[in-house]
Order: structure tokens, then sequence, then C-alpha cells
């Protein structure tokens, strides 16, 4: 390759810019969006074991959404938009992954328990 | 115009089609998107390990339950391990921007022992478990959660193999752009781990205690 004279600012630019501020709001997020979840489990805040799912399954996806952004540098110009297309290629497949595997699954044991047959 | 460069390793010499666009439009920095690509395939692993669990979380076989057996201090002290392991690493990003090899060194190695405190933990955890006769065969609860757990618990073996390994490379040759490159593949790796220990976290001992 003909980059040898081009080394020095090749390398500079490699990877994400990253700063302080970015981190540690990162940091300060996660670890707010941990403590809730920790919190309203084990002080069991709610009554209904599906309204406490719920709550904690949505600090979850802010969580996740939160490591992605401040952690990750996720955004849509890095790598000319294909870090951003590879993530959302796989969180389909993630999503088809999970609701169909748990769709299928409950139905089966919905419709062909043992005892029904 | 490219015809010289293709032809130099005698592939394209009658004329095939060139796959590899030689204009400005390709990423110069392609492990990157390489290593993100393979982080998204490690993804798939993991979704399909949590559809296991999330398929077999209520199947105990007469066995403990997830109320019985979690232990969510342990797990809090882990969170915040691996959690605090996130923002160490980023200090050690933050030395290597500036250039800074002894800071680099020291905020990795901090960054290492918190992912060994983290491994530490969750190995006792697993002994516990067995010990009280909560093995992987009693249910498919057990089977699901030992397969999701200890998988992403070697993730971060390996994660802190690598990381050592990075340590005796950053020593010997200096913050060179080969090591560099390396760092940032391993703060995605280990992030991604972290973002796959909340699910973790959420999905497997937060749920699972629930009655």
């Amino acid at each position: 390759m003909s980059e040898h004279t081009h080394d020095h600012d090749h390398h500079e630019a490699e990877g994400p810019h990253v700063s302080l501020k970015e981190y540690v709001t990162g940091f300060v997020l996660a670890v707010i969006l941990t403590v809730i979840p920790f919190w309203v489990v084990m002080g069991n805040v709610f009554e209904s074991s599906t309204t406490t799912a719920l709550v904690i399954l949505s600090f979850m996806v802010v969580q996740i959404f939160v490591h992605m952004v401040f952690f990750l540098h996720m955004n849509f110009h890095s790598e000319g938009g294909w870090n951003m297309l590879a993530l959302i290629f796989t969180l389909v497949l993630v999503f088809i992954t999970l609701a169909g595997s748990l769709w299928v699954m409950i139905s089966l044991n919905n419709n062909m328990m043992p005892g029904m047959m | 115009m490219s015809e010289a460069t293709m032809t130099a390793d005698g592939k394209t010499q009658d004329g095939q089609l060139e796959f590899l666009v030689k204009g400005d439009h390709h990423p110069q920095n392609g492990t990157l998107l390489g290593f993100w690509l393979y982080l998204m395939s490690d993804c798939l692993i993991f979704a399909a390990l949590f559809a296991t669990y999330g398929v077999l979380a209520r199947s105990y076989a007469g066995g403990p339950t997830g109320m019985e057996v979690f232990d969510l201090t342990l797990v809090a002290i882990n969170t915040s391990m691996l959690l605090l392991s996130s923002i160490t690493y980023g200090f050690a990003m933050l030395e290597m921007q500036a250039n800074r090899l002894k800071g680099t060194l020291i905020w990795l190695g901090i960054t290492g022992l918190l992912g060994a405190g983290f491994l530490a933990v969750e190995l006792y955890e697993f002994y516990h478990l067995i010990h009280i006769g909560a093995t992987p065969q009693t249910s498919g609860f057990l089977t699901a959660f030992f397969a999701l757990v200890g998988t992403h618990g070697l993730h971060v073996l390996f994660g802190i193999v690598w990381l050592v390994t990075l340590l005796f490379q950053l020593k010997k040759h200096g913050l060179i752009p080969a090591n560099k490159r390396r760092v940032f593949c391993l703060s995605m790796f280990w992030h991604f781990l972290d973002v796959v220990w909340v699910g973790v976290f959420t999905f497997v001992y937060l749920m699972g205690v629930l009655p």
C-alpha cells in the first residue's frame, strides 16, 4: 500500500474521537439505570410481577441504548453508516429469534401439554 | 485505472469483474468495521441463548427456582464491577488518545482486575450453586442458566486474556497504530460484554426472582 507517507494521519483518524464528558455521562446514566431496576425488584416496589417485569425490561432497553451511544460510540456516520446498518440488521434478527422462539414454544406448551393428549 | 494494482495479484488479468472498489468509497479502516461485524454475529449467539433461557426459564422439573437460588447482592456486586470496568476502559482510551502509554497501561490493568473480580464472583456463584445441588443437569432452567451466564463469563475470560496480551504488546511496542487499533477493538468487545450483561442481569436475575 502507498499509505506509508500518510501513516500518521491514518492512525490519528482511526476509530472515533472519545471524550471524558461522554464516558462520564454514560457512566452516570448507566448507574442510575442499573440502580433503579435493582431497587424495584429488591424493594418489592410493585405488587404485580407483570408490572415489575415491564418496568425493568424498559430500563434494560434504555440502558442498552445508553451503552451503545456513550460507550460504543454508535452513530449514523461511523464507517460510512455500515456500523449502524449491521446493528439494525442484527437487532431485527435478535427480535425474530427471541419473539419467534417464545411465541412458538409458549403455543406448544399451551396446546401440547401431556395432560391434554 | 487500477488495472496495474489488480493485475499485481494475477487474479483479474483477463478482465474479470473487480469486486474491490479502489476509489474513495471503501472505508480506510476495515478492521474496526470487521470487528463490529464479528460482535454482531456474537450478538446472535447470545440471542439464541437468551431465547433458550426465555423458553426454559420456568421449567424447574421439581428443582430449585430462581427465587431460591439467586443471590441479588452478588449480582449487584458483579454488575457494579462490570460497570466500573467500562468507565476505567474509557479512561484507558482517553489516555491512549493523549498518547500517554503509562496511563493507558494502568487503566487497562485496573479494567482487567475488575474483570477478574467479576469472574471470581461468578465462579463463586457457580460453585455455590453446584454445591447446593443446583447443577446444570437438574432442570431445563438451570441448563439454560449455566449456558447463558457461562458463555458470557467465558467471553469475559477471553477478554482478560486478550487484555493481558495487549499489555505486553503495548509495553514492547508502545502506542503504535496497530496497538491503538487493538485497544479500540478490545474496547468494543469489552463494552459489548457489558451490554450483554445488562440483558443478563435484567432478564435472568431480576426477572428470575419475581414470584
